[in-house]
């Protein structure tokens, strides 16, 4: 039997807040992150094997930015929406682990 | 004419297979700090009663250089013996033969084993120790696994089927353990993982260790793949014998009664539970006062600690308790706790063990990575599987039943057949200073000293709502009853259920949120 008093914390259960031990699991779950539009993030590991587009460029929705291979399947990502590339933070050749910021884009006007 | 020729083969042959890979290769499996495969089942089973079945079967492969090459049993060990005198059905991977590595005769060997624990009803226990598929005979191997699993799938709630992990168990061989009932791991021997950590860095550039990625305590505390763990392999053979000595043959069977004992914890149970609710304790500390000779074998003990699951006995007869665990998360239900209750309580329900419930919990976990997780998915198990149990249930309700979280802890209204609180039981929709915000909003607001009248309205909540009569005027709880005569009661209500008789729909199966 342990006789030293276990290191209890403060712990909040909708208004009131208990003494309690933290699980590790608990303590190492990832905060949430409101996504941005603006980020193009992987969304499964893999290589990129062709990137289309430039930084400045200025890309309609829909067409291709890269190819990500993943589990032996080339996946094509598209444009979300018509804008301009910001950033390109990753090169041909790379290995991009999950939620990787691949590309960042940046709002224009609509071109008509 | 004497047989004695024929006799003297038979021993050589036998004496030549019963060394699995050899004596080399057994020091080399005892120089990993591993014990080998015969040596585990024999130190598992009572004394000579293990009997070997198949120790002739020899593989059919014939490319990839297999021809004429002898694999000792094919790399399995498969027979049957009694554990305290109970018989059992056993296999256990040879890692000395081809690394364990299992092909069509391998498999086949396990099949024919687990059909017989089917059809005998008998428990079944198979030990892994498996570099994986072999890889030589390529389909053959993927058919074995697959018929593996389709008889873990059969066996399902009619017998006890228990793995143990003692070496690596990787791909699809990881499966069959998460199909059977209970998976026991031991510190730096297991190692369980779908994509090992080779395929890992190739695939995704991440460098992680066998250990880091499916050791034991990974599986033990993080994944929950695992329900027990131990420091050693005699370690987790006695954790084994444990819980196969709670459990009955099958699910047609009680487990067996034993001579009933008092508990002999000597803590005062009136003195357990702090009377202010934001303050913890060790609900284990509570179970041991109700339990013959205070015995609890805890399942689970690491993942989601702030659920307690586990088996004890009563008057002499097995018991599966769940109970919330104050100590950790303040016992919320959260994807976890939900997961690891549910299971067992069907567990307990497919053979024939009781459920007493210790509840004190303050609602299910807030946050955006648990409702990501699908709590509610999750947490829907236990409304399941409470509901669906035909087993005596049995509720004690010790100090905090609020909200969604006093449905699911097995209440009158999921069918609970005896339910309990003690004088200090909080039954609300919520907590106190939650529901006085709600209720008196505008008199909180309105009030000159703000904090003065939030502190008078929950004041006055706690009066009105949050103890153990409101609940117990309407007949959803059946008694309110002192902590000592907790286990007079519950022993009573155990007698009482003896014969009881609940019925359930005609139907192929339900469909669980699983």
């Amino acid at each position: 039997m342990p006789t030293e008093k276990p290191a209890y914390v403060e712990f909040a259960v909708t208004a009131r807040k208990y003494k309690t031990l933290l699980t590790k699991k608990y303590q190492n779950r990832k905060p949430w992150v409101n996504p941005s539009p603006f980020e193009v993030q992987s969304i499964i590991p893999g290589t990129i094997l062709e990137i289309f587009v430039k930084e400045g460029e200025i890309v309609k929705e829909g067409a291709p930015l890269l190819i990500l291979e993943a589990m032996k399947m080339q996946n094509r990502i598209e444009m979300p929406f018509t804008a301009m590339i910001k950033k390109i933070n990753v090169e041909v050749g790379v290995r991009v682990p999950r939620e990787t910021l691949m590309i960042e884009l940046e709002a224009v006007e609509e071109i008509v | 004419m004497s047989l004695k020729k024929n006799i003297i083969a038979l021993r050589q042959k036998k004496a030549i297979v019963e060394k699995g890979g050899g004596d080399k290769a057994i020091e080399k499996q005892v120089a990993m700090g591993k014990m080998h495969a015969r040596d585990r089942i024999l130190a598992l089973l009572d004394v000579n009663s293990f009997h070997e079945y198949d120790l002739f079967v020899e593989h059919e492969e014939r490319n990839f250089g297999m021809a004429g090459k002898e694999l000792a049993g094919d790399g399995v060990i498969t027979g049957t013996g009694t554990m305290s005198g109970m018989p059992i059905c056993i296999y256990a991977q040879d890692f000395t033969v081809m690394g364990g590595s299992l092909g069509l005769k391998h498999a086949r060997k396990i099949t024919k084993i687990m059909d017989h624990a089917l059809r005998m009803k008998v428990p079944c226990i198979g030990i892994n120790d498996s570099g994986g598929a072999r890889i030589q005979e390529g389909i053959g191997a993927l058919a074995g696994y697959g018929e593996i699993f389709y008889r873990n799938t059969m066996a399902s709630g009619v017998i006890p089927q228990i793995s143990v992990i003692l070496g690596p168990c990787a791909g699809g061989a990881v499966y069959s353990p998460a199909l059977t009932d209970f998976v026991f791991v031991v510190e730096n021997i297991s190692k369980m993982f779908i994509t090992g950590p080779s395929v890992i860095e190739t695939v995704l550039g991440e460098k992680i260790s066998q250990e880091d990625l499916g050791g034991a305590r990974v599986h033990a505390e993080i994944t929950g793949n695992a329900h027990f763990y131990a420091m050693s392999e005699m370690e987790c053979f006695d954790q084994i014998k444990a819980l196969v000595s709670l459990l009955p043959q099958s699910n047609m069977k009680k487990a067996v009664s034993v001579e009933p004992k008092n508990p002999k914890s000597k803590k005062n149970i009136e003195n357990i539970i702090p009377a202010d609710a934001k303050q913890p304790y060790d609900v284990r500390d509570i179970i041991y006062a109700l339990s013959d000779d205070s015995y609890f074998l805890e399942v689970h003990e690491l993942w989601a600690a702030n659920i307690v699951i586990g088996f004890g006995r009563i008057n002499g007869e097995t018991i599966g308790f769940v109970a919330n665990q104050p100590m950790y998360l303040a016992g919320v239900l959260d994807c976890d706790a939900s997961d690891k209750a549910a299971r067992f309580i069907r567990f307990c329900d497919a053979f024939n063990i009781p459920v007493v419930t210790l509840e004190d919990m303050p609602g299910y976990l807030p946050g955006v990575d648990q409702e990501h997780a699908g709590v509610i998915r999750h947490g829907a198990k236990m409304l399941y599987a409470y509901s669906e149990a035909t087993v005596p249930k049995i509720t004690v309700i010790l100090r905090k039943a609020y909200g969604g979280g006093y449905i699911a802890m097995n209440s009158r209204h999921l069918g609970a057949d005896f339910m309990m609180a003690w004088p200090g039981a909080e039954i609300a929709v919520m907590g106190p200073e939650g529901a006085a915000n709600i209720i008196f909003r505008k008199e909180i607001m309105e009030a000159e000293d703000e904090d003065a009248m939030r502190q008078q309205k929950v004041q006055e909540y706690i009066d009105k709502f949050a103890n153990p009569y409101v609940a117990a005027s309407k007949g959803y709880i059946d008694a309110v009853i002192e902590p000592s005569e907790t286990r007079e009661l519950m022993i009573h209500a155990l007698e009482m259920a003896k014969n009881k008789d609940d019925y359930r729909p005609a139907k192929k199966h339900g469909v669980p949120p699983f």
